[in-house]
């Protein structure tokens, strides 16, 4: 079963046909959501009405386009910030992460090692209710003892961020880890001898070094972020991430513009897909 | 080791250590260890709770419940181990009877559903299958069907949406190990009078065991904890679990029974992982790291 061992033409021709018929159900949903954003048409649907950019661009209802539907926009909007508290937090506490696991030994490492992998084993509905519950908890608590008003704490844009931080962390210090392993501590040791701190030999050699993980990890960071539905769910406040509108046009059904806005996730994921890769690359 | 220099990098540690143990004791340990104290609570009057096992009494007296996690442990296992085997055939594929440009383009062309966003997959599922969907039109077109066919709303459904989403978390590790066996053990095997059965069965899945656990772990997590799919392709009749806790918490606001519940998804997910790892003798850091 290896190219090296001759078999029967039949089977080459089925296995390849498998594989094809494998990848067809692989792309065949993101083709059709791509194809019927240029339906003309009220429902993404068939049948074929032509073809129309007014689910990008016409400006009134009931054929409102995306680009000009400021609900949806300004979920967007939602999305990108958390995205990118969520990126920025992940990414420092990832970076503290790695120089702890990989360059110190203390008591109980592997156990928190353990502990750090947990979030990602934990259901993302879990974490969610379990922030929920105990961010309430506290909440309550400094209304009855100090009459504080703790809003910031009750379902809101703040607590989303921290859910999603919460798992997402694990992920960048896997990342970031992983390519800490691979340096040569020697390269520090020379920039202390030639008269570096250890903190400006750290952040002119290391980090550099680091970059293509860090920049790897943030992108997948800001994209977990940006798609998270399930932490989401239980802790969105009045502000509607993108996700969660997504959700409820779903349910009521919608026009194109759905179609529409999902292209558009999926160009930009697709070229921050091809940016990671190419960051990658470059990681002799 | 100079003094001066070890009291260095114990404040390097010290400060090192601050950002990990906040994450975890805030967002992780404190959160579940609250959790369970609610679950295990019963509102006797208006803001009063008492000490009990109730709700989780509650959750094994009342058949709607344990059958829905019964129903979603069973399907999310019955999930996982189709996505095995649809998957081991394509991963084989790409590592071994691909070479070069071929090969790294498949295999990118598998992470490609992972860039993007569940609701969009689900949605394109979502037009193929409704009633008025591309498959029902193509079907009556055909000559298959008479009339508008609704694929949408039944377990069939709520599968194939699951494994299309699982897919990337299996084909992954299995490319990976897969590319890691040496093809003269293959040969060998074959040298030595074996046929394709016995070659896969005795060196091919053996070495990719570690690669087959890891993908089967993530995979029955992820679907045991997903929302979207079951709830957008199963609708109201999906009785997926996750969507259970959903209803306690925001539509009924019991949180003392959601977070019982929340309690027994998280028990059986992690007995499923502590099961999978023993069975395979591997740990949880050789498999995540």
């Amino acid at each position: 079963m290896i190219p090296s061992i001759p078999q029967p033409k039949s089977f080459h021709a089925l296995y390849g046909a498998y594989v094809t018929l494998f990848f067809i159900y692989l792309v065949l949903p993101l083709v059709v959501v791509a194809v019927f954003a240029f339906n003309d048409s009220m429902f993404p649907s068939l049948p074929w009405n032509g073809f129309t950019l007014d689910w990008f661009f016409n400006p009134d209802e009931p054929r409102l386009g995306l680009f000009h539907d400021g609900r949806l926009l300004r979920s967007i909007w939602t999305s990108f910030y958390i995205a990118c508290w969520v990126t920025l937090l992940s990414i420092a506490v990832g970076i503290s992460n790695a120089f702890l696991f990989e360059r110190h030994d203390f008591p109980f490492k592997n156990m928190l090692y353990m502990l750090m992998l947990l979030p990602l084993v934990i259901p993302g509905v879990i974490l969610g209710i379990s922030i929920l519950v105990f961010s309430s908890t506290i909440a309550n608590w400094l209304e009855n003892t100090f009459g504080i008003e703790a809003t910031l704490l009750r379902p809101s844009t703040f607590l989303v961020i921290l859910g999603q931080f919460s798992f997402i962390a694990t992920i960048c210090t896997l990342v970031i880890s992983a390519r800490l392993r691979k340096f040569d501590t020697a390269l520090e040791e020379a920039a202390q001898s030639l008269g570096a701190s250890q903190l400006v030999a750290v952040w002119t050699v290391t980090i550099p070094y680091l970059k293509p993980a860090i920049v790897g990890a943030a992108i997948v960071a800001f994209l977990m972020s940006f798609e998270n539905f399930n932490t989401t769910l239980m802790l969105v406040g009045s502000d509607q991430p993108l996700t969660i509108a997504m959700y409820g046009r779903l349910r009521e059904g919608s026009t194109p513009e759905l179609n529409a806005l999902s292209l558009l996730l999926m160009l930009l994921s697709g070229s921050l897909a091809l940016l990671s890769v190419f960051v990658q690359r470059d990681k002799t | 080791m100079s003094l001066s220099l070890r009291s260095a990098v114990r404040l390097n540690l010290i400060l090192l250590l601050i950002p990990v143990f906040l994450w975890l004791l805030l967002l992780i340990i404190l959160p579940h260890i609250d959790m369970l104290l609610v679950s295990t609570q019963v509102k006797v009057r208006p803001r009063v709770y008492e000490f009990s096992f109730a709700n989780y009494g509650e959750f094994f007296s009342e058949p709607l419940y344990w059958r829905t996690f019964a129903r979603t442990a069973i399907m999310s296992i019955a999930a996982t181990l189709l996505t095995l085997v649809i998957a081991f055939p394509v991963a084989y594929y790409i590592a071994k009877m691909l070479r070069g440009r071929m090969k790294s383009f498949l295999f990118l062309l598998c992470l490609v559903p992972f860039w993007v966003s569940e609701l969009v997959r689900t949605f394109g599922w979502m037009i193929l299958l409704r009633e008025s969907g591309v498959f029902s039109n193509l079907f009556q077109w055909i000559g298959f069907a008479d009339g508008p066919v609704e694929m949408l709303y039944n377990d069939a459904t709520i599968m194939v949406g699951l494994i299309y989403t699982s897919m990337l978390f299996m084909v992954v590790p299995l490319v990976t190990i897969l590319d890691s066996l040496d093809d003269s053990l293959v040969e060998a095997g074959y040298d030595l009078g074996g046929n394709a059965f016995t070659v896969l069965r005795t060196i091919i899945i053996p070495h990719a065991m570690p690669g087959i656990v890891s993908g089967c772990i993530v995979v029955f997590m992820l679907t045991l904890g997903n929302y979207l799919t079951p709830v957008l392709l199963g609708g109201k009749d999906s009785l997926w679990f996750t969507a259970q806790i959903y209803t306690q918490f925001i539509t009924r606001f019991n949180w003392e029974l959601g977070a019982a519940f929340g309690f027994l998804l998280l028990f059986l997910s992690s007995m499923i992982v502590w099961m999978g790892l023993k069975l395979s003798r591997q740990t949880l850091t050789e498999t995540m790291g």
